[in-house]
């Protein structure tokens, strides 16, 4: 390993994590304009630097309409009473946030930035990890904040925490399922892991869900959008209940369960249980751009056009990521603003009923399309009357399955 | 215990899905962002808002014409027609407040003067408006209808005795009060 690849690497972890924590920042501020707007409000819009506690005569507002306010979050997080209560297990207590924050920030590893920028000799990809098997190294490493929030629960030796991590617990690992599952199309159609080459593709031959330039036009790539749309849909759905966001934000909710699980937590340890959070929503965001979006390419068969490898390019490239990253943010902020909480036998049935069986469905109808052209018609049309009458069992079972739980109440 | 059955209303196909509802949601939130963003929320120009919302951006811009004259801002002292102290320094008001807020010095009025039938004015008067809750008992108690809530409402100050009210700031908060009751009064 020469030593640019090394220096590189290096740069690429500050910068990454750099961009990456003032999003969650980013994230906070928008959070609460947008809401703010949506309920015909303000939001924080005068926030400014205090230069009077620093000696000088007069604050200076900046016209930047209360930028500043996640800083002045952050400096009142940090400067509160990091209160523990006596009654915790006092290690796992300290553990639990970490364990959050950390899952959250290593995904980001594996996503590509930008272009590949050419130093030299040597192609540095614009990603900390270049792994091969980067969407399965995410779901291993993104399940793991459930022990975090699961052992804040349990760790804070009160009810409503408990009760909170339990719901989270069984919420994740539920929707974990039918994430998995959603993308295995997504993957069949790219036959690769390895996201910067995914985003490669994409660039050259339209996205995922928008296959308008290069090879896009073939009339596979478009029957793919039904199965790839289903995907999209339920890989979302599940984004928003792994992050624990609004229409399933259920560990936390407020009207029942106090604060859930960070109940008992206060100042920085509450905090780093807010970033892990928003940072979970960030690389949701990101994966979601990554494989349906096009990740970092500009699109439209732009990208050919320019020279690959030039480091204005990259910086090009990663401004257009962060641009779609940020579009997605503001996704999730509507859809929290917009849709109303979910019950929590709705949401298991949901997650079990709906989604698993649709996503299972969905890689049978992806694999058929795919598969058309080593088949034939008449392998088709078998596969195709097979699948519908699976899917009617399916549908069947899964609705006995329903049935039986609205009779016997949410289990 | 009678049981009431009640039937869950049966959701059509489209219903179930659930996605319409979402969307429409959406349109709804979204038509409220922008609006908001083009200063032209609903109620805006009724509110008097600077458009973001229907919020009024207090400091800038404040709502006093709009205010009653009943209003219950802070407590003061009112004179009456030919500049007399209304206030007699009874001190009911300083027994009923709640919070005891008001700390009253009586005084004697001397002889010589105009209004030395009326035999008691304040010497000092003081109402801290940290402990005030604006509830306006003084202003019901007052036999004299001395002490009365008017509508300011901005009381700042960096230091505790700032927010302070003495009696020349109370009379000058309260100013002159006509055509109440005139008990010390000939016209009476
Ligand atoms: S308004 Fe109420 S609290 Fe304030 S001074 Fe009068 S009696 Fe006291
Ligand atoms: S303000 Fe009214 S109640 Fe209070 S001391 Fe004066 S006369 Fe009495």
């Amino acid at each position: 390993m020469d030593t640019t690849l090394l220096i590189a690497a290096a740069i690429k972890i500050g910068v990454f994590i750099g961009i990456t924590l003032s999003f969650v920042s980013i994230c906070v501020i928008f959070e609460r304009r947008f809401s703010a707007i949506i309920q015909d409000r303000v939001g924080p819009n005068r926030t400014m630097v205090p230069l009077s506690i620093l000696g000088f005569k007069k604050d200076f507002a900046l016209p930047i309409g209360g930028l500043t306010q996640p800083v002045a979050d952050g400096l009142k997080f940090i400067l509160k009473e990091d209160f523990t209560p006596a009654y915790v297990r006092k290690f796992f207590f300290w553990l639990a946030p970490a364990l959050v924050v950390v899952p959250a920030l290593l995904t980001m590893a594996v996503v590509p930035f930008g272009s590949p920028m050419q130093i030299g000799e040597s192609w540095i990809p614009m990603a900390v990890a270049d792994l091969n098997v980067g969407p399965l190294f995410v779901f291993a490493i993104a399940s793991l904040s459930v022990y975090g929030i699961t052992l804040a629960g349990w760790a804070s030796n009160s009810k409503y925490p408990f009760f909170g991590g339990v719901r989270s617990c069984a919420q994740m690992i539920s929707y974990e399922i039918a994430l998995g599952l959603s993308i295995i199309p997504v993957l069949m159609m790219f036959g690769d892991l390895n996201l910067g080459h995914i985003v490669e593709y994409q660039a050259a031959n339209g996205w995922l869900l928008l296959p308008m330039w290069g090879e896009g036009w073939t009339l596979e790539r478009w029957l793919m959008l039904l199965p790839l749309g289903i995907a999209f849909v339920v890989f979302t759905t599940s984004i928003f209940a792994e992050t624990n966001r609004m229409p399933f934000d259920l560990p936390e909710c407020e009207t029942e369960l106090v604060g859930g699980y960070h109940t008992e937590y206060s100042s920085m340890k509450f905090a780093l249980f807010f970033m892990g959070e928003y940072a979970a929503m960030v690389v949701g965001s990101a994966i979601i751009v990554t494989l349906f979006f096009g990740g970092w390419s500009i699109g439209f068969g732009l990208d050919g056009m320019l020279p690959i490898g030039a480091w204005w390019v990259s910086l090009l490239h990663i401004g257009c990521f962060l641009t779609k990253v940020t579009v997605f943010i503001l996704f999730f902020i509507l859809v929290r603003w917009t849709v109303p909480r979910f019950r929590y036998d709705q949401l298991m049935t949901l997650g079990w009923v709906v989604f698993f069986e649709l996503a299972l469905i969905n890689v049978f109808l992806a694999a058929l399309i795919l598969a058309f052209p080593a088949i034939g018609w008449g392998g088709f049309i078998g596969g195709f009357i097979a699948l519908v009458i699976v899917s009617f069992l399916l549908i069947k079972i899964a609705k006995g399955a329903s049935t039986t739980t609205r009779e016997y109440g949410a289990v | 215990m009678a049981t009431i059955k009640v039937q869950r209303p049966k959701l059509s196909a489209g219903e179930k899905i659930y996605f319409g509802a979402i969307f429409k949601g959406m349109v709804i939130t979204l038509r409220h962002a922008f609006r908001s963003l083009v200063g032209k929320s609903v109620g805006a120009k009724e509110l008097n808002s600077t458009g973001v919302g229907i919020t009024m951006q207090y400091p800038e811009q404040k709502w006093d014409e709009e205010l009653p004259e009943y209003y219950r801002g802070t407590p003061a002292l009112v004179t009456n027609e030919e500049d007399r102290e209304k206030c007699v320094s009874c001190q009911l008001c300083e027994f009923i407040c709640p919070p005891k807020a008001i700390k009253i010095t009586p005084g004697e009025i001397p002889t010589d003067d105009e209004w030395a039938k009326v035999e008691k004015r304040p010497k000092a008067f003081d109402i801290d408006m940290i402990r005030c809750i604006y509830c306006g008992m003084c202003e019901e108690v007052c036999p004299e209808e001395a002490i009365f809530l008017r509508p300011d409402y901005v009381v700042t100050g960096t230091t505790r005795k700032e927010m302070v009210h003495d009696k020349d700031r109370l009379y000058e908060i309260g100013g002159k009060r006509v055509g109440l009751v005139n008990k010390w009064n000939d016209l009476k």
